[in-house]
């Protein structure tokens, strides 16, 4: 569970020791040559697929451009712009709305799921199994198994509903629930990550700390009140992090819903993006949207980082 | 010993943990009976749970009027290769930036670190016009090139090596045996279990990708499966038998696969989350 990369990095002594009769400089330019040939090709893939693109689209996002006739120069123009553009204020609305449902239902439900699975009763593999198996379906053919579910006519969703006696509902293509239900299909498709992710957390709180708990007396929930949830706070940190950037990157599971509809209900940032690079060629003005996604986005999980450390310190 | 007062005949826990289930795993069964099913018996409200009787028209007009089978080896070629590279790429990375050392490690490991806060949609842009320099939009290469090896794969393999017990490799180097020699015959037979949770992860990603071969890819021959449907759905909004058909080919074997491997899977999803 600790990251240790940090502390081992520089705690690589000089191992072998230096033939006699070699130069240590030819042994140097020796190693580095080695060290590249094993780190090389994957560090310049990932890099190179990553760093360089990030930079290329600063210069984008300084340009008017729909990909084919030659750009014309900006400077800032297009992020003046972006501050100005409604369509751009709904997009980050429906992110912020969409961010706000998922990410604690997400968390709320990977922690209650994951006690429930942790106990030792019957079917215990068997629900598990059920469980975990959503997350292995790709976003895109849940998108679509989803939309015949929530099928307003014929999908399961409303038969459920009339079968209850409750009114039948327009589920995606409704402009006032479309984003919920977005977020409803996108939980049943990541919370089986978070509920592993709890589960093996559970599991690494220490017996003892519990057993000794309830020899002093405390009660079921105060146990889990006092012992299991400061346990848990690292790994909630790391969820909310990750649960943040999953909620602000969703796309895969929009596209086959509702394509950003109806009336651009479902329309984030991100999708809003893609609409303008791809289909309305406005590839200057969209790398400016993502550049400002971007900053939001790390000014977030610095937010959440930060406010995890404080509130570790609280606790001890 | 204190007797434990039981107001159910079973645990509680089932009262939650069933209904959960059901709703996790319902509209995948549905989801493999829908494709069975003709249009009439899908076009029916309240619609059947349990078909009265199987039709396989779905998966016959699927065949017939969509590239199917083409979506599906371009997946599983793109999903091998991508697989393939990573498990060489990044083993060999991580053993690297474990146990070499060389001029510039330090600062290209923080550069690999750093990518994973950069965003898919900032990349979305420049990666496509960038395929388009080096030739390769319009072929499945589009596909896996951006698989070809993760900054969360280098890490992972990083971490598995840095845990192993160093004086192996040591008594190798001393017998001779180059870095080379020391990392194939010492340390890859023993990377096994990192080695197969990277294979699924990568497998995962690879397959269930949507996105970078929507924006690079518009050939339909050359799509994969996560495209093609999502092209499919466009033009069949309604004809859901065609639908759940495609959604069965194109989930099935991964979720054959996880209920073989299920322990695997599971040991994948927890080092994602507990050490990404």
């Amino acid at each position: 569970m600790t990251v240790t990369f940090a502390a081992s990095a520089g705690t690589q002594p000089a191992r072998h020791q230096q033939p006699s009769g070699r130069r240590p400089r030819g042994r140097t330019i020796r190693r580095t040559l080695t060290g590249w040939a094993f780190a090389g090709p994957a560090t310049i893939i990932v890099v190179g697929l990553s760093i360089f693109p990030a930079v290329w689209a600063f210069f984008i996002a300084r340009t008017r451009w729909n990909g084919i006739a030659p750009a014309t120069d900006v400077g800032w123009r297009n992020y003046e712009r972006v501050v100005q553009d409604p369509d751009m204020g709904a997009a980050a609305q429906h992110t912020v709305v969409l961010t706000a449902l998922f990410v604690p239902s997400a968390i709320l439900l990977g922690i209650l799921i994951a006690i429930a699975l942790n106990q030792r009763i019957r079917l215990i593999g068997f629900y598990r199994t059920c469980i975990f198996v959503p997350y292995v379906a790709s976003a895109a053919a849940t998108g679509i198994l989803a939309s015949w579910v929530f099928n307003p006519q014929f999908g399961g969703a409303n038969a459920i509903l009339s079968r209850l006696g409750l009114p039948q509902q327009q589920f995606l293509e409704s402009p006032s629930q479309a984003l919920v239900v977005v977020c409803v299909i996108a939980l049943w498709g990541e919370v089986g990550f978070a509920t592993v992710v709890y589960l093996a957390a559970l599991q690494d709180v220490p017996k003892e700390l519990i057993e000794a708990a309830i020899v002093d007396g405390a009660g079921r929930f105060k146990v889990f009140l006092h012992v299991t949830m400061p346990a848990l706070r690292p790994v909630t940190v790391f969820m909310a992090i990750w649960e943040t950037i999953t909620a602000l990157q969703m796309f895969d599971l929009i596209y086959t819903t509702t394509r950003g509809g109806p009336l651009n209900s479902t329309q984030t940032v991100v999708y809003y993006v893609y609409e303008l690079a791809f289909q309305t060629q406005r590839l200057g003005y969209g790398a400016a949207v993502a550049y400002l996604l971007f900053a939001v986005t790390m000014l977030l999980t610095l937010a959440v980082i930060g406010y995890g450390r404080r509130g570790g310190r609280e606790a001890f | 010993m204190p007797v434990k007062r039981r107001w159910l005949p079973f645990s509680p826990w089932h009262l939650l943990l069933m209904p959960m289930s059901l709703i996790f795993v319902l509209p995948l069964v549905q989801m493999v009976l829908a494709s069975f099913m003709s249009k009439k018996q899908l076009n029916r409200f309240p619609p059947q749970l349990i078909p009265t009787s199987f039709h396989i028209e779905g998966y016959a007009k699927l065949f017939a009027q969509s590239h199917i089978l083409l979506w599906f080896l371009n997946t599983v070629l793109v999903s091998t290769i991508s697989v393939v590279s990573h498990l060489v790429l990044c083993s060999l990375a991580g053993y690297g930036f474990a146990r070499l050392r060389f001029v510039g490690r330090g600062v290209a490991f923080i550069a690999v670190l750093a990518t994973v806060m950069i965003p898919i949609q900032l990349l979305m842009i420049p990666t496509y016009l960038l395929f388009a320099r080096i030739g390769i939009v319009d072929t499945i290469a589009a596909a896996f090139v951006p698989w070809l090896a993760s900054a969360f794969g280098i890490f992972l393999m990083r971490q598995f090596f840095l845990s192993l017990p160093v004086e192996l490799e040591e008594a190798a180097r001393i017998d001779g045996a180059g870095a080379l020699r020391t990392f194939l015959n010492i340390v890859l037979p023993l990377a096994r279990p990192a080695l197969v949770t990277l294979a699924i992860f990568t497998l995962l990603s690879s397959w269930n990708d949507l996105l970078w071969p929507l924006v690079a890819i518009s050939d339909d021959t050359r799509f994969t499966l996560q495209v093609g449907l999502a092209s499919f759905q466009g033009t069949r909004r309604t004809e859901w038998s065609q639908l759940m058909a495609g959604n069965v080919v194109a989930t099935m074997p991964l979720i054959l696969a996880f209920l073989v491997a299920q322990r695997r899977f599971v040991a994948t999803m927890t080092f994602t989350g507990l050490k990404g």
